[in-house]
């Protein structure tokens, strides 16, 4: 994901976010600071959604650690997303239950209809499609999450209906 | 000076008169299941209707608090109203719109809504009571193996038949006090039940409607509270709630409720009177072993740690519940948070450390949010920091968020993670109990092995160790789900059979289907068929039939499902999953999961099931560690079990379960088609002609096999084959 060697210095890495600034100086003063990596991407990614190449070096100048630690940690962790996500997040859980229960039919219908694959955006922005591990729900099997909304028991056929909720429009996107 | 279980006793008392003024003292109280899984169901809209409600009419002398997870997926939301002078009512399945009634009729009016209540909808199954005789191996050898025809004798001589069944139901946890019966949904248990006793509670009870008092029992024990509050008896006749205990009971975000279930007595208790020795010994004698799925016996685990001489060790919390398909560890901290802190004190004090982690997933956000208030209320209460509960003896406890990793779930790439790396495993020896975080020594404890560890010290090792089997002590929590009726958190003692659990406590299969695979320990573990139905739940015998333990998740799986696609859905996971640090399980996973999808796209070649089995074994036999050693265990169990699904696949190219998509074929059936045209006009890529009104037909040579023309088909004419 991140090629290009930064060069960055203290002096022109980019701004945090000020609660992440605050929370860097604040775990340097604990034990074992660096520890504390994986807990300020999270922080990180919460703020401003995804972690951008500028970011993670400006975490690697604050923190004191390599660049190239940073981003072995962060691309490491299935957690960390490093593009924009689209405005709608759909996330279809692909936890045993789902699965056994048909989430991968309703995984292909999405793909099919909005032309994307697992982790990508449409090109509009409207949508981005994840995979989720398990979200814990496996009574309401299968399980798709728009944005924070729990669809329960989704069939491959519900799709179309669950996708117009969030302005998909289907003349346009089939040609 | 007083003593650390003075100091919690005073403790207790406030809280229990801050409660009494508060909630509990109400007339009626509402309780509101709140839990991730209940939120999805709708939970959050049904308590701010209650709320609404309460306000708007002016209820002064109602309270509405949240509890945790019920374990009773399917039925949720789960609201429970206890009012003066009735046996609580749980509804279920509850929307905003059904809390005008309950509000009305119920909490004002004092008249239960009994069709929307969980009793009406479980004795509508059955006869109107159930009697439950306890089937454990302490009641049956003090006599309740009579017991059972004792009743039925009973209830023909008094013509009672009609309104109630006698049922044998797990072992109740009450041992000492057996042989011991309830009556449901009375919610009365009897201790030291006799013949002469079954004739009068039959009597005096179900005739007479008035419980023979002086037979109820009338102990203290801290499992099992959960009968008299919920009271289902065909999801929890079988089951055993010890780590569960608090789980749907109290409010997981409410210290005071927490302490007068006797929370934090344990610890206090081995602070006033234990040395770390008596502790490591106690639990080494309750036989407990380690939940995460490993089964290392716990007291082993921390006496290794308890011998090393470190000024600093650590106690970890493992909560990186990666198994997909298992919520145990979730529901556990969302229902009943500072258990896990009492536990991870205990140990703590055991070893001798003073600082705790708990590692989670930041998957689970609500858990993390009960956790973290659960320790910023039990450090202002000064049970956490330190000098806990005036002991002098310090400890405190932080969270580590995870981020998506399973193979975190491996001690070592945890302690990694801890460390702030890429969680890559470590080779052992040495073992964490000897140089573990920051090289210094530390116990990983997972969740439910944690939940464990008060019980065992208030009511006993040697009561502990009196549930379960030989080798396998206590209970087991399962992520029931999949294929079966009742889905959900289940509690069973070790040694109930797969069978109780998937047709007793799950209630067989969904849709009348047939049974075809059970699955557990996840990606980890294996798929056993209707063969193995009668293993029993413990850790040995599991592995024995060729799957294992693992940490809960158990997946029932009707004919529907295709056992190599579960083969390969695993095997996807395992792959994507593996940190590559070891050859056998970056390179063995992947070519495993290639043969597997090469397979199910139809492209099998003759010889593929062997080239499986073998790579399978050089990547169990030489991996780093358990994610590898674990990761061809679905492949090998469904190929064991399963082999004629897999040739079908390879030689025959057809999938028995109609599941794989590149072997179905779709046909419309000229006699059944009356041309519609709707298949047409839905057919992604044109391959459906035909006049309407006359039968269609299908290209199948350019037919992308998405099934919409079997969906959308009003006159079942698509057949898919």
């Amino acid at each position: 994901m991140i090629q290009e060697r930064s060069g960055l210095t203290r002096d022109d890495a980019p701004a945090l976010p000020p609660e992440v600034e605050q929370f860097v100086k604040e775990v340097a003063e604990r034990p074992h600071p660096e520890s504390y990596l994986i807990a300020v991407l999270h922080r990180l990614q919460n703020s401003v959604g995804y972690l951008s190449r500028e970011h993670l070096n400006a975490v690697s100048v604050r923190m004191k650690i390599p660049a190239a630690k940073v981003t072995g940690v962060a691309t490491f962790y299935h957690f960390f997303t490093f593009t924009p996500r689209g405005r709608h997040r759909l996330s279809i859980c692909m936890g045993t239950a789902c699965f056994v229960r048909g989430a991968g039919a309703v995984l292909a219908r999405l793909q099919e209809m909005l032309g994307i694959g697992v982790g990508g955006t449409t090109a509009d922005g409207l949508f981005s499609l994840e995979v989720a591990r398990c979200v814990g729900a496996c009574a309401l099997a299968p399980v798709l999450i728009v944005n924070e909304k729990v669809y329960a028991n989704v069939k491959p056929e519900d799709v179309p209906r669950i996708l117009e909720e969030y302005g998909f429009d289907r003349g346009a996107k089939r040609k | 000076m007083s003593s650390s279980i003075e100091t919690l006793s005073t403790m207790r008392r406030a809280a229990q008169r801050r409660l009494l003024q508060d909630r509990f003292g109400a007339r009626v109280r509402i309780t509101v299941g709140s839990a991730t899984c209940e939120n999805a169901a709708g939970a959050g809209a049904v308590h701010a209707r209650f709320q609404e409600l309460i306000a708007d009419k002016g209820l002064r002398d109602v309270s509405i608090g949240r509890v945790g997870c019920t374990g009773k997926c399917d039925m949720e939301p789960i609201v429970t109203v206890i009012s003066p002078g009735m046996i609580p009512t749980k509804y279920i399945r509850m929307t905003p719109e059904r809390v005008d009634r309950v509000v009305d009729s119920h909490v004002v009016g004092g008249k239960e809504v009994a069709e929307w209540s969980l009793r009406h909808i479980t004795t509508r199954r059955a006869a109107r009571r159930v009697i439950g005789v306890c089937g454990g191996a302490q009641c049956l050898k003090r006599g309740a193996i009579s017991l059972e025809a004792a009743f039925q004798s009973a209830i023909e001589r008094h013509g009672v038949a009609d309104q109630v069944t006698v049922v044998a139901s797990a072992c109740q946890g009450l041992c000492d006090a057996g042989p011991v019966a309830f009556v449901y949904p009375d919610d009365v248990m009897y201790q030291g039940v006799t013949s002469a006793a079954a004739e009068r509670i039959v009597r005096e009870h179900i005739v007479g409607r008035r419980p023979c008092e002086d037979l109820v029992w009338t102990g203290e024990r801290l499992a099992n509270r959960f009968l008299p509050v919920f009271g289902d008896v065909h999801f929890f006749g079988k089951q055993f709630r010890l780590t569960l205990r608090n789980c749907g009971i109290i409010d997981p975000e409410s210290l005071d409720e927490y302490l007068v279930v006797r929370g934090y007595e344990a610890v206090a208790g081995v602070l006033t009177r234990m040395t770390p020795q008596d502790v490591v010994n106690a639990i080494t004698r309750s036989g407990l072993r380690g939940r995460g799925g490993g089964g290392f016996p716990t007291g082993v685990k921390w006496n290794f740690a308890a011998a090393q001489k470190s000024a600093e060790k650590y106690i970890i919390c493992n909560a990186d519940e990666g198994d997909p398909g298992a919520f145990m560890d979730r529901s556990t901290i969302e229902g009943d948070p500072h258990t896990i802190l009492e536990g991870m004190m205990i140990a703590g004090y055991a070893i001798g450390a003073h600082q705790g982690y708990v590692y989670i997933r930041a998957e689970y956000p609500l858990a993390i949010q009960r956790l973290e208030k659960a320790i910023a209320d039990a450090r202002g209460a000064g049970i956490l920091g330190p000098n806990v509960l005036g002991s002098g003896w310090n400890f405190d406890i932080e969270i580590r968020l995870g981020a998506g990793a399973f193979v975190c779930g491996e001690e070592t790439a945890l302690i990694e993670s801890i460390e702030g790396r890429r969680g890559m495993p470590r080779p052992r020896p040495p073992y964490p109990a000897v140089s573990g975080l920051w090289g210094k020594p530390t116990v990983i404890n997972n969740v439910e092995t944690l939940a464990n560890i008060p019980v065992i010290l208030l009511d006993g090792p040697e009561w502990f160790a009196s549930i379960g089997t030989e080798k396998s002590k206590g209970t087991k929590v399962f992520a029931l789900a999949g294929n079966v009726n009742n889905t959900g958190l289940v509690e069973v003692p070790m040694g109930t059979t797969l069978r109780e659990v998937v047709y007793e406590v799950g209630g067989g299969i969904r849709n009348g289907r047939a049974f075809k695979a059970v699955q557990t320990g996840g990606p980890a573990g294996g798929c056993l068929p209707a063969s193995a139905l009668d293993t029993p739940v413990d850790y040995d015998s599991l592995a024995a039939a060729g799957s294992i333990m693992g940490s809960g998740g158990m997946i029932v799986m009707d004919e529907s499902a295709c056992m190599v696609d579960v083969a390969r859905f695993f095997l996807e996971f395992t792959q994507d999953e593996s940190c590559g640090k070891c050859t056998p399980c970056r390179e063995g996973t992947k070519r495993m999961l290639e043969i597997l999808t090469r397979i199910c796209a139809g492209q099998g070649q003759e010889g593929d099931v062997e080239k499986l089995l073998r790579l399978a074994d050089t990547v169990k036999k030489t991996s780093l560690c358990g994610l590898g050693q674990a990761a061809p265990n679905p492949v090998i169990s469904t190929i064991t079990h399963f082999r004629a699904e897999y040739d079908a696949h390879v030689r025959e190219k057809r999938c028995p379960a109609r599941v794989c998509r590149n072997l179905l074929r779709y046909v419309i059936v000229a006699e059944r088609c009356v041309g519609c045209g709707a298949c047409r006009r839905k057919c992604p890529v044109a391959c459906i002609a035909g006049k309407p009104k006359e039968p269609h037909v299908i290209d199948a040579a350019r037919c992308i096999r998405c099934g919409q023309c079997f969906e959308v088909c009003k006159f079942n004419a698509v057949e898919r084959n």
